[in-house]
């Protein structure tokens, strides 16, 4: 997801920006001084040398790397790990990271400015490049020059590779060895960053995550893991509908169930706090909840969507984008196209439910969780518990899923938790866990939208106008990401349609910001969720209507946009798309940038004689400039598309009289393991920094597969494609 | 009650109808097996039970008194899952990783029932373990990893 501003906008303009903040950045690793560490970091270990905010090397000759980034599953800690041991010499296996949060002036987003730390849009490399190549440089650099303090010898004579300093007299340490006599000594004002063409890591296949093997054997703590002395569990009922609000409660029956040791009232809703997580949920069932829902939502859906239809045909409250006069130009149509999406809310339900731990010690506050905005979340957690921000520690958990949904502007179970807390005097840690059910019925979705499409071809066939009206929810109305509001216009509403890189003359985009009480968010690749759908079915349909292959149609309309050439040539080619398919099969393709990343993917699906379809294949073209990791960007690319699958086959979010009608993933459908069609990644190579990976893969599957069915003569506008179909 | 899990004894005082998950780790403290939907949708808390993978988050743990209950801990010195772990981890198979030990452990009860499944036999042993970051592709490649490997 992104948060700030429109996307890196060049090249450019975001290197010149990364050299001039991480030069302030790099006051952090000042050596020789007083160590500068976020509140949250722990107190380096005795004897450790303190290499600053970005990475330690402890005398055991481990180096720990404190990303700015969240791990979600994204590889962001590998990433971080690479470009450290790339400029430091480190050998792979020595490198551990852990993560870090509570100084923005460290770890703060250089992708979105710099001023605050987080985790979205595909960001984390773009942010760190500089960041943390300059780190691992830094390093080595003093390490090197402690090293011809000690040895006596010129420091340009010395070497550093595989995590050992040698010199050609036969004397070699390692980083343990001389990381505290490093320590004592000046940081260098300069250091200067290897040639591309001399790296060993950063592109290569050697460096593999950090976290494969302790995700393989059940090592690997996540928030859910955090066991305290004395911690007590909590779940919260919360009002059945979207705004409810507690009116009065009956605690009796919960409390008289064994294990529960208190039922308190937070700001959303009522919290049973046991002493282990059965008894909590036991306590629940067992609570009586009065809830005033006269401000709730008590619409459904498909009220909702009846609305959105009316408001699609009414004037927009705002336009996103326009060049040329569609309206005029539809005139001199030679054929017109027209049609309608209707796209459903969507829960992100990551598989580790939404979960935080807090303690209060004394004037310190303790929060474990997935913080992904930590800055917000240190905030408002000082907050509650009357503290001054600097005292909150967070504790940075590995986090089983997220998509966005760790990154909700209001934090609201890291607020529960310390709500909770609060509430039993801070008498024991509490951890807060929502269930399944909670996690689905819980909000912030990806929003609902509508959107109509006209567009019009000339006697060539070529596009002449396109006038594209969507109506649905601001994702970052009401919250601290509201700046991203220009001009009426939400750009997370209308990314992917505005801007739109084809050769359209005459073109408008026009949105409806419509409000209603159901909570929305940030899911995983964000509008280009909805729009790049719509954009890449339109196009397919303008070209059948002019009777040309979709490739060449697309190539025609984007002859100017070599990135996207490049990758829709790249994927065409190893799809096979000229070769002739066995009866049955059909291909589909769709092109889209987001997160300034462009990916193309060409879809192959088998269609029975029932009506049925399976995607079989998908071939996968991206091009996200240096792929620092290759490995790591096929699998982003993989499980984007495993992700992006599921949900336009099967998942939808849907409410009756307000009340959300999914509970688990027995009626809110994902994709499963069956279902994984065989996916082949190409990445295109690039000097360009690096840019998203961990969303880009998901738009372009939905319209890839919807294109293929259409080949076969089903289009569908309405998802999800098992409803629509 | 007593409880065998991992070849160690444990006697619980709990709810015999406490789901054997919850035993496991928030009594016992083994916090490898997960939780992901408590209700036998998602295969997350998959341990095995007398060497069959079981969805510990709907069993009682009174259903399990004298049997063998073992975990992702618990899996050391089994040869198929050594084969199954390095797999894995040379195909850096994880991404967020909470899935994992229940793909795990029923990637090992597969394979030990058959040694060579194929597509189909995965297809059907692994649909009930979802990943949200839909690590499906390694997942199967590690499972014909695993099993040439344990094929020697």
């Amino acid at each position: 997801m992104r948060f700030f501003a429109p996307p890196v906008p060049s090249p450019a303009l975001s290197r010149r920006r990364f050299l001039v903040l991480s030069g302030a950045a790099g006051a952090g690793l000042t050596l020789g001084l007083p160590a500068v560490r976020a509140a949250a970091q722990p107190a380096a270990a005795a004897g450790e040398a303190p290499f600053a905010a970005y990475l330690r090397i402890a005398p055991d000759n481990t180096v720990t790397v404190l990303s700015a980034h969240l791990e979600m599953g994204q590889g962001a800690y590998s990433g971080v790990a690479t470009l450290v041991a790339e400029e430091l010499g480190a050998a792979p296996a020595q490198i551990r990271v852990d993560g870090a949060a509570g100084n923005p002036k460290l770890y703060g987003n250089l992708a979105w400015g710099g001023a605050m730390q987080g985790t979205g849009g595909s960001t984390a490399m773009t942010s760190s490049f500089e960041r943390y190549r300059r780190a691992g440089a830094t390093a080595r650099a003093m390490l090197v020059a402690a090293a011809a303090d000690q040895w006596g010898v010129p420091a340009g004579e010395i070497t550093v590779e595989g995590g050992v300093i040698s010199h050609a007299s036969g004397r070699r340490a390692t980083f343990g060895e001389l990381a505290e006599s490093a320590a004592r000594l000046p940081v260098p004002a300069e250091v200067s960053l290897k040639d591309p063409k001399d790296w060993t890591l950063i592109g290569s296949e050697t460096f593999r995550r950090v976290d494969s093997a302790d995700k393989s054997t059940g090592r690997q703590a996540y928030t859910i893991d955090v066991r305290l002395p004395g911690m007590l569990t909590a779940v919260v009922a919360h009002p059945p509908r979207f705004g409810g609000t507690v009116r009065s409660f009956d605690a009796t029956a919960a409390k008289a169930v064994k294990g529960v040791v208190d039922v308190v009232q937070i700001s959303r809703g009522v919290a049973v706090i046991a002493e282990h997580t059965w008894a909590a949920m036991k306590g629940r069932e067992a609570l009586t909840v009065e809830w005033n829902l006269e401000a709730a939502e008590g619409r459904g859906s498909a009220e909702l969507m009846a609305e959105y239809k009316r408001l699609a045909a009414e004037p927009p409250t705002a336009v996103a984008d326009r060049r040329g006069d569609a309206g005029a130009a539809f005139a001199g149509a030679a054929r017109v196209v027209e049609a309608t999406y209707e796209f459903p809310y969507l829960a992100h339900a990551a598989l580790e439910p939404l979960d935080a731990v807090a303690r209060r010690e004394g004037d310190v506050l303790e929060v474990w969780g997935g913080h992904q905005m930590p800055d917000l979340y240190q905030a408002m957690a000082a907050e509650i518990a009357g503290v001054s921000p600097e005292n909150v520690r967070l504790h940075v958990m590995m986090t089983g899923g997220g998509f966005g949904r760790r990154a909700t502007p209001d934090a609201d179970v890291i607020v529960e938790a310390v709500e909770c807390a609060k509430a039993i005097g801070w008498r024991a840690p509490v951890k807060v866990l929502w269930t399944r059910e909670d996690d689905m019925a819980g909000g912030r979705y990806r929003p609902m939208y509508l959107h109509a499409v006209r567009a019009a071809i000339d006697a060539n066939g070529n596009p002449l106008a396109w006038q594209h009206r969507i109506v649905g929810q601001s994702i970052v109305a009401n919250t601290p990401f509201a700046a991203l509001i220009k001009d009426g216009v939400d750009v997370t509403s209308v990314e992917g349609v505005s801007g739109t890189p084809y050769a359209i003359p005459n073109f408008t985009a026009e949105l409806t910001t419509t409000s209603n009480g159901v909570p929305v968010l940030w899911w995983r690749s964000v509008g280009h969720t909805h729009t790049a759908y719509a954009m890449e079915t339109m196009i397919d349909a303008l070209a059948k209507a002019a009777e040309r292959d979709p490739v060449e149609y697309r190539r025609a309309l984007l002859k100017d946009h070599p990135r996207h050439l490049r990758v829709l040539d790249l994927a065409a080619e190893k799809a096979g798309w000229s070769e002739p398919l066995t009866p049955g099969r059909f291909r589909g393709v769709a092109v889209h940038e987001s997160f300034s990343t462009v990916v193309a993917e060409v879809a192959e699906i088998a269609v029975d004689d029932k009506g049925g379809f399976r995607v079989e294949r998908v071939v996968c073209a991206v091009d996200c400039g240096v792929a620092i990791n290759p490995d790591q960007i096929r699998a982003q690319m993989e499980g984007g598309i495993g992700f992006g699958l599921g949900a336009v086959l099967h998942s939808q979010i849907t409410l009756t009289e307000g009340e959300v009608d999914q509970g688990n993933f027995d009626t809110y459908e994902v994709l499963r393991f069956s279902e994984m069609p065989r996916v082949e990644v190409h990445i295109v190579p690039s000097t360009a920094p690096p840019t998203g990976a961990g969303e880009p893969g998901v738009p372009p599957i939905g319209p890839a597969v919807a294109n293929a069915l259409a080949a076969a003569g089903r289009a569908v506008n309405v998802l999800p494609l098992a409803q629509g179909a | 009650m007593k409880l065998t899990v991992n070849d160690r004894e444990f006697t619980i005082d709990a709810d015999p109808e406490m789901p054997l998950l919850w035993v496991l780790r928030d009594v016992i403290g083994l916090t490898g097996t997960k939780f992901g939907c408590g209700a036998a949708q998602c295969g997350a808390c998959t341990v095995h039970v007398d060497g069959q993978p079981i969805r510990s988050c709907v069993t009682p743990v009174s259903a399990v008194e004298g049997q063998k209950v073992v975990t992702i801990e618990g899996l050391g010195g089994n040869k198929v899952a050594d084969a199954v772990i390095t797999a894995w981890t040379a195909l850096d198979v994880p991404q967020c990783g909470y899935c994992q030990s229940g793909q795990v452990m029923a990637a090992v009860a597969l394979l030990t029932e058959t040694p060579k499944p194929s597509d189909a036999d995965i297809d059907a042993a692994m649909d009930g373990n979802l990943c949200r970051c839909a690590t499906y592709q390694r997942i199967r490649a590690g499972i014909h990893e695993a099993a040439r490997t344990l094929e020697g």
